[in-house]
């Protein structure tokens, strides 16, 4: 579905991703972990069109991509949930999920969105006439993905969507983004989380300083010692847990 | 319905008011008709679009030439003089897009004033069109062989024009432009994720913002009947600022009661002679201070407190634009 070949972004004279190649194939989710400035949200921005690559190409669906902007990205149906929500304030929860339809004409198809977003995030239905900025951390997040799902994506790029959510949150978001990818929705999600990112995922991809550093089935990446100690914070044989690590070591 | 009467009222009061007023009074009210059709100009631009401008006068001052040019120079009627005025000043607005697409903030509002300088420095230096320093007198209005010679006959087209536009913003704040000019101020970024294209939008919003301006422009003309370059200076821009900040930023009514406020004002004044700028800079301050939504979020602090804070306070704003 996603293709990008040696795709290559800078910052004026900064290169900050090297030749990134990687493929989505329709239906799956891809995880792209990484650490704090590995070009993760980079990466994402690229795809979306926010920025353009100085090499490389991107296609999707066989066309290509990576000189169009960003609306017509958006029309073709990439939908980024940006990272730090980047809700409007203040506007209402309804208004929100609204302007995320803006590309959207027929106003059947609309309701229909609106109604599928609120059996989804029924709490979003309770708060729909209240202001965006005034909702807690958690139910912003969802506001932000709602108000993605309402342009009907066919790719969804979701950058950090855990970001500063507490562990409960964290696993219900996850539940719902496992529901979404289950009707279709195919996923690009970038993450610091890896542990759940790759409890979802199909593929994972591992970015270290701008470059594709390792790159696999999920259960591959969770198996590889580097991975687990690097990225899920599971050592083996360490001196401080009794019974020598595990595999159930939290991230 | 209750609405309806209120509304309905209103207008009569309105159009009835040439018998209870002096022409003197009228001539003010026009003038404040001009600042409000302005104000609401800027207003599409800055306090919903968030694009900062303070040279807005050059706007003015393009509408206000071609509105007198037009039917001078090139027997243009004057029915469409005042539109085909807006249209060129919205055309000129397009020249501010330029910057627009690359800076933010302060640096915008510096090439808006950079924009607003260069138009005050052609027109005395075009002799041949504008007459230069002397400035022109401008033709009297005419209209199905009405000449619109007195206060009273220009304060209907003041007033027509007035409601049209405000019917106009009124709509263009409510339908998908309005959407995406307040979704460009809040979240550019996200903005332009959910597929609002910048470029055209913004365009939207600068040409919009400049037709409505040079509308007021050519307004001016035929209120003033003389118009000479010195008058579209930075004063003239920061006066319109002014007005769009203290009445309410991305509020319609807070563009009329700012215009007509500040219009007012140092009329008020001219009984305090020597404290008039004291006075005036001081009812600013206070205005700021004790009512930082704007006039307007004053009144709505009372009347419906719980919208309040959809109205982008204009120091926060103002703050954040410099702040980038």
């Amino acid at each position: 579905m996603l293709r990008l070949e040696g795709v290559s972004t800078y910052y004026g004279p900064i290169q900050a991703l090297k030749e990134i190649t990687l493929e989505v194939e329709e239906g799956a989710v891809v995880a792209v972990l990484g650490a704090n400035g590995a070009g993760k949200t980079t990466l994402m921005n690229t795809i979306s069109g926010l920025l353009h690559p100085r090499g490389g190409q991107i296609t999707f669906e066989g066309r290509r991509i990576d000189r169009l902007p960003t609306e017509r990205i958006v029309r073709l149906g990439i939908i980024q949930v940006p990272e730090g929500r980047q809700l409007f304030p203040d506007l209402t929860v309804a208004e929100n999920l609204r302007m995320g339809a803006f590309v959207q004409r027929d106003h059947r198809g609309i309701k229909e969105s609106l109604e599928r977003v609120f059996a989804h995030f029924p709490v979003l239905m309770d708060r729909r006439g209240q202001l965006a900025g005034t909702l807690s951390g958690g139910e912003q997040q969802m506001l932000a993905i709602a108000r993605a799902l309402m342009a009907r994506p066919r790719l969804l790029l979701l950058d950090e969507p855990s970001l500063g959510l507490s562990p409960i949150l964290v696993r219900e978001l996850f539940t719902i983004l496992r529901t979404l990818n289950g009707e279709g929705t195919t996923m690009v999600l970038a993450e610091q989380n890896s542990h759940m990112a790759l409890t979802i995922a199909r593929y994972g991809y591992i970015l270290e300083t701008g470059r594709i550093g390792l790159a696999g089935k999920s259960e591959e990446l969770r198996a590889n010692k580097k991975v687990k100690q690097l990225y899920l914070g599971i050592r083996e044989r360490s001196p401080m847990t009794p019974r020598g690590g595990g595999e159930s070591g939290g991230a | 319905m209750r609405r309806f009467i209120l509304w309905s009222g209103a207008l009569c009061l309105l159009a009835l008011a040439p018998l209870f007023l002096r022409s003197y009074t009228l001539y003010i009210l026009n003038m404040a008709g001009v600042y409000l059709v302005a104000t609401l100009g800027l207003n599409l631009l800055t306090g919903y679009t968030g694009q900062l401008s303070i040279g807005h006068a050059g706007f003015l001052a393009i509408g206000a030439y071609a509105g007198a040019l037009l039917p001078a120079k090139l027997a243009v009627p004057f029915w469409l003089s005042i539109p085909l005025a807006g249209i060129i000043s919205g055309l000129a607005g397009f020249i501010l897009l330029i910057p627009a697409l690359r800076l933010t903030a302060i640096y915008l509002a510096i090439a808006t004033l950079g924009f607003g300088a260069a138009v005050a420095e052609i027109l005395p230096r075009w002799t041949a069109v504008t007459g230069g320093y002397q400035g022109m007198k401008v033709p009297k209005a005419a209209f199905l062989g009405l000449t619109l010679d007195s206060d009273v006959k220009l304060y209907y087209l003041a007033l027509i024009i007035v409601i049209l536009m405000i019917l106009l913003a009124r709509n263009i704040v409510g339908s998908k432009l309005g959407r995406a000019f307040v979704a460009i101020r809040d979240q550019e970024r996200a903005a332009q994720a959910l597929g609002i294209s910048l470029t055209k939008y913004k365009a939207s919003a600068f040409f919009i913002s400049a037709f409505y301006t040079g509308i007021a422009g050519a307004l001016y003309s035929f209120v003033v009947g003389y118009i000479s370059p010195g008058e579209f200076d930075l004063a003239k821009s920061l006066l319109i600022f002014m007005m769009m900040a203290l009445g309410g930023m991305g509020s319609i009514p807070g563009s009329v009661v700012g215009a007509v406020f500040l219009t007012f004002l140092p009329h008020w004044l001219s009984g305090f002679r020597g404290l008039q700028q004291f006075i005036y800079g001081a009812a600013l301050v206070l205005v700021v201070i004790f009512a930082p939504y704007g006039i307007w979020g004053f009144v709505r602090r009372w009347t419906m407190p719980d919208k309040l804070q959809r109205l982008p306070r204009p120091l926060r704003a103002v703050v954040e634009f410099v702040r980038g």
